[in-house]
């Protein structure tokens, strides 16, 4: 936390709906207006706290999804058998309030300060989320870090952000590879990431980049896994694992 | 990050309800009082040294759980009861804050 100032204790703070916008079949982003927040950096996430009215408090972390400067904006998969996230994603409207505390983390963070370090980013489904905090705050600062994202999703219309991920342009190379079925005429990448599609999209260890990797638990473990046979030192995969979600 | 949730994963290997400190940052923080994700830990099994968000992270047992990636064994136990905190740390012999 060295030349940090040390921020108080975390509160719970009251954020208020202020525009829900669909992006796939199963996912919304959610933007709140919340008074006095602090700001964030790219990749951070926040905790969201909802009370039942008997009392059951339910408490669940997501990723933010906007860029250090822009509003808060989370985006958020339905699960099925989800407890928060069928709540979030089709009962919540703009004006509504529930509590959030945050920005949350200091680990799988990148602030753009260091130009020189090329960027793997490599998602799994919803893992796509913080990296798109990163790319925005990329651009708007203007840094010209290559970056390459390596995205894995189920399906076409399961992808993310898809139309600004397919301008992110300047330097920033956007990869899919599509798991479960592809469209007619399909050009990506098929199938899961393995040792293969990595040896071809990953920076060779020799640019000594900086690696992020996101998504469900095995995945994050395969792909870590991988980038250390690739000759990448552990110290410069940073992961985040978010539990066995249905894989990407 | 989504919604926990432990379901059938046939693309990339069995379920794992294993998360990773990054999942309990938040918890962290409140017990601590300061952000706890870049702290180095050193297990008291092994001696490993590591940063807690590169431990792993069990939110859905009984309290939630810290394992050391390189051991497993239990490095910290967070059980919280209404408004309080218990905290075990007898799996460590070294936690200092980033």
């Amino acid at each position: 936390m060295a030349g940090t100032a040390v921020r108080g204790r975390l509160t719970w703070q009251v954020a208020t709906v202020a525009a829900v916008r669909p992006e796939t079949a199963a996912v919304r982003t959610i933007e709140f207006e919340i008074p006095g927040w602090a700001g964030h950096q790219a990749g951070q996430h926040v905790d969201i706290r909802l009370t039942a009215d008997d009392g059951y408090v339910a408490e669940r972390s997501y990723s933010i999804a906007s860029a250090p400067g822009e509003p808060l904006q989370l985006t958020v998969e339905r699960l099925e058998n989800g407890e928060v996230s069928p709540y979030l994603t089709e009962e919540l409207r703009p004006g509504d309030e529930i509590e959030i505390r945050g920005p949350i983390g200091r680990y799988f963070i990148w602030d753009g300060d260091d130009a020189s370090t090329p960027l793997l980013l490599v998602a799994g489904g919803s893992g796509v989320v913080p990296f798109r905090s990163m790319l925005r705050h990329r651009a708007r600062i203007g840094s010209n870090v290559p970056v390459r994202l390596l995205y894995s999703a189920k399906t076409l219309p399961d992808v993310i952000y898809r139309t600004e991920l397919d301008m992110a342009g300047d330097g920033a190379d956007v990869v899919y590879t599509l798991t479960r079925k592809q469209p007619p005429g399909w050009a990506g990448h098929s199938g899961r990431v393995d040792a293969a599609l990595l040896t071809e999209v990953a920076w060779p260890a020799d640019r000594q980049a900086l690696a992020f990797v996101c998504g469900p638990t095995a995945f994050v473990e395969i792909v870590a896994g991988e980038l250390v046979s690739l000759g990448y030192p552990p110290d410069r995969i940073k992961t985040e694992r978010y539990g066995g979600v249905g894989a990407p | 990050m989504t919604d926990r949730h432990f379901g059938p994963d046939d693309l990339y290997g069995p379920d794992d309800s294993a998360l990773d400190g990054n999942a309990i940052a938040g918890l962290l923080h409140e017990v601590f009082g300061t952000e706890m994700t870049t702290a180095q830990t050193t297990c008291a099994h092994c001696g490993n040294t590591a940063l807690i968000a590169e431990a792993i992270a069990y939110v859905r047992a009984p309290g939630t759980v810290i394992r050391c990636r390189t051991c497993t064994s239990v490095l910290a136990v967070v059980v919280r009861k209404q408004e309080m905190n218990c905290v075990d740390l007898s799996g460590l012999t070294a936690l200092n804050a980033g």
